[in-house]
């Protein structure tokens, strides 16, 4: 299942504009392991451009660039532009999106301003369409409003996977990956994980409580992921 | 008082009037002075930036005519034949250039004379403003003493000793004498003789003039004020780029004014990441900024000029017609760093323990290509279409050549080590902030903490790395970084640090901040 699912997600359908949206807390780094692990999947060469407005850097840190290299596994040429408002990031990122020399464009929105409306997304789809580079709209503390994107997830982080070394320490990153919204693939859940050394980005079924007084009752299993 | 460094110490290099009554002399040493005038105050002569002063001068000077050059440390010289007449005489000329160099603050003694050397003579030791005739040429030089002659000094204290006093001296002697005495010294170019033969203009004497410096400007001048001189400016880019494309230059940064009718200007301004002669791009630049252009009653002059340019190499575009990836990062750069300015950057790593400043960003630039393998000679034969660069890997990981890698500390005990990549968040807090924890061993990890009115309860961690201050820059009150890398229940992953060890005598209990999010 994880493999037709891997391959349905990384073959992309060429109607669609490389346009998707991560939706997550500010106060973790999920969503942006997650959207580098897919530019790793991706294996676009070439600089990234990271746009961030006023809120999100103040609310979620600016990107570092040791812990991208070692996220990515090699350097990774960032250009970063921290925008005054939503409205601005914007426009970064529509300029952007018209120079085929970049990997991918990463703008991050904290919220959910009154710029980021349809319209603005379909400018954003548009020229993502047209010159091919990928957009990867990081939403910290938004809410789902109307979006062209052919994707939509809501990404958090879930409690890691053993660490090789030792028991006690954080291992590998896995995050909970809702996919709540395409136009590709029917939405599900899965635990995403980042396999640095294959430059693939695994998507595991979730496992989850089921709801309370659903099956035969009794005490529900306790959650099975990343146990000791 | 100026002075500059001597054989045996400093030497005085120039006096103001003040010190030259103190008593200081131009060439005397620094310290006899002192001893003579305990007051005076001495300044390090800056020998090169005058020297380049005196060039740009010298060029400023080509507005009296066009073949100037500077003479000597302190003098420049003008070829003013055929270009006096337009300053109204010779006369007039030299009062013109003096009103002009009291302007800036200079003072000038000037003087005209058939010959290079006659002129240096007048002006130095002749009256104010003299101008020389050809005929009166060799009574006037005879008057002067042997010092206007541009002797050498050796050469000067000789001729003191034989008791010649004056050029007329000199002049008065026979020739064969005059040779005889002076020719054999190894300084033929500079002998009385050949000095004099100068001054008189019996040899020749030729002035080099250093070309212009290169400029870059297009002008179009309208017969007509318009209101919009957008039709105009393609024209005139495609002129300066047509321009720095036959000088291989590229630029850097370009300044467009717009005159208007009324005398007023306006002027644009645009820099680029890289040296370009793409008129396209320089013209869209500027273009934005002509929202706030206010056309007057129109503008009758448009002036492009690049400010500063650097060598650029003719390159082969695509077959395609496309530019290739820098030049196209080289435009996305500018073009959003001609609308948000500093906000555009590029990461600008400083080989730092402190996180902060490791992880510092520095104005934009065009990211350099990714290193490829290299290429390599094919073997004759053998290999054919095999080893086409297709078949190279996709990716070449280096885990050796990480930037984290490079970065550390190696030497210092290390033997050359390369230290293990360190564990760096994905993202740092813009400042580190404040939490509060519990913890069970004021030295140990902690166990739980609350970062913006939220608790949470730390399942794992990885740690300590203890970064000490760098003590030959923080104050000596700083306190090192226990940083440790903690998950908690819901999973987030967090890099939090301890400021100080209790007890360390650098102020009360240590507090803990949370300084990054992992991902």
């Amino acid at each position: 299942m994880v493999d037709s699912l891997v391959v349905r997600m990384s073959t992309p359908a060429l109607h669609l504009p490389p346009v998707t949206e991560v939706l997550s807390s500010s106060r973790e780094g999920a969503a942006t392991g997650f959207v580098l692990a897919q530019l790793d999947a991706s294996g676009r060469q070439g600089p990234i451009l990271w746009v961030q407005d006023r809120l999100s850097m103040q609310e979620g840190g600016l990107p570092c660039f040791q812990g991208v290299t070692g996220q990515m596994g090699q350097e990774f040429p960032l250009l970063h532009v921290a925008a005054k408002d939503a409205a601005q990031a914007l426009w970064a990122m529509e300029e952007g999106l018209q120079c085929a020399a970049l990997s991918a464009v990463i703008g991050e929105i904290w919220g959910t301003p009154k710029a980021l409306d349809f319209t603005a997304t379909k400018r954003l789809a548009l020229r993502a369409g047209r010159s091919g580079v990928p957009l990867w709209l990081i939403r910290a503390d938004g809410t789902p409003g109307l979006s062209v994107a052919p994707d939509r997830w809501r990404v958090t982080s879930a409690p890691s996977a053993a660490h090789p070394l030792d028991p006690e320490a954080p291992g590998p990153a896995l995050w909970q990956a809702e996919l709540f919204r395409s136009r590709r693939s029917p939405p599900g859940r899965w635990v995403a994980s980042h396999d640095r050394a294959a430059h693939r980005l695994d998507l595991a079924a979730a496992l989850c409580d089921r709801p309370v007084g659903e099956g035969q009752g009794g005490p529900a299993p306790s959650r099975a992921v990343g146990g000791n | 008082m100026l002075a500059a460094e001597g054989r045996h110490g400093p030497v005085i290099h120039a006096v103001t009037e003040a010190a030259a009554q103190a008593g200081a002399s131009v060439g005397a040493r620094v310290v006899d002075a002192r001893a003579l005038a305990p007051e005076l105050v001495v300044q390090p002569a800056d020998l090169a930036g005058d020297a380049a002063a005196l060039t740009r001068l010298a060029h400023w000077a080509r507005r009296w005519c066009p073949w100037s050059a500077t003479d000597g440390v302190d003098g420049l010289v003008l070829d003013t034949t055929g270009a006096a007449h337009l300053w109204g005489g010779e006369a007039a000329m030299l009062a013109d250039m003096e009103a002009r160099l009291a302007d800036l603050g200079q003072t000038a003694r000037l003087a005209v004379a058939p010959t290079h050397g006659a002129a240096w003579a007048l002006a130095r030791y002749g009256d104010a403003r003299e101008v020389s005739a050809p005929s009166a040429l060799r009574a006037r030089l005879a008057m002067l003493p042997v010092a206007a002659l541009r002797l050498d000094g050796q050469t000067r204290q000789t001729l003191r000793r034989l008791g010649l006093k004056r050029a007329g001296d000199l002049m008065a002697l026979p020739r064969a004498a005059l040779d005889r005495r002076f020719g054999h010294e190894g300084k033929l170019l500079a002998t009385p003789l050949r000095r004099i033969d100068q001054a008189l203009g019996h040899l020749p004497e030729p002035v080099v003039s250093p070309a212009p410096p290169q400029r870059f400007r297009a002008v179009q001048r309208l017969p007509e004020p318009v209101m919009d001189p957008q039709p105009w400016l393609s024209d005139l880019f495609a002129v300066l780029c047509a321009d720095l494309a036959r000088a291989g230059q590229g630029v850097r940064e370009i300044r467009l004014e717009l005159y208007r009718v009324d005398g007023q200007a306006s002027r644009f301004q645009a820099v680029t990441a890289r040296a370009t002669r793409d008129a396209d791009h320089l013209h869209r630049l500027l273009e934005r900024r002509f929202e706030t252009l206010d056309a007057g009653f129109g503008f009758d002059t448009l002036a492009l000029e690049a400010i500063r340019w650097e060598p650029q190499e003719a390159s082969q575009a695509g077959l395609d017609g496309a530019d290739g990836a820098e030049v196209a990062l080289a435009t996305l750069i500018d073009r959003l760093t001609g609308r948000i300015g500093a906000a555009v950057r590029s990461p600008d790593p400083e080989s730092s323990h402190l996180p902060e400043r490791t992880a510092r960003w520095g104005c934009a630039r065009v990211p350099e290509p990714p290193c490829r393998p290299a290429l390599t000679r094919l073997p004759a034969a053998a290999s054919g279409l095999a080893g086409a660069p297709s078949a190279a890997p996709h990716r070449s990981p280096k885990p050796g050549l990480l930037l984290a890698d490079r970065l550390a500390p190696a030497g210092l005990g290390g033997g050359g080590l390369v230290a293990p990549a360190r564990i760096r968040p994905l993202r740092l807090l813009r400042a580190p902030e404040r939490i509060e924890v519990l913890y069970t061993v004021p030295e140990g990890p902690p166990i739980r903490f609350r970062w913006r009115r939220k608790p949470f309860l730390i399942q794992r961690h990885q740690g300590p790395e203890r970064i000490a201050p760098e003590w030959w820059q923080a104050p000596a009150s700083a306190r090192l970084r226990d940083y440790y890398k903690v998950e908690v229940a819901d999973g987030a992953r967090f890099w939090l640090f301890r400021e100080g060890v209790a007890g360390d005598g650098r102020g009360g209990p240590p507090n803990w901040f949370l300084h990054g999010l992992f991902s």
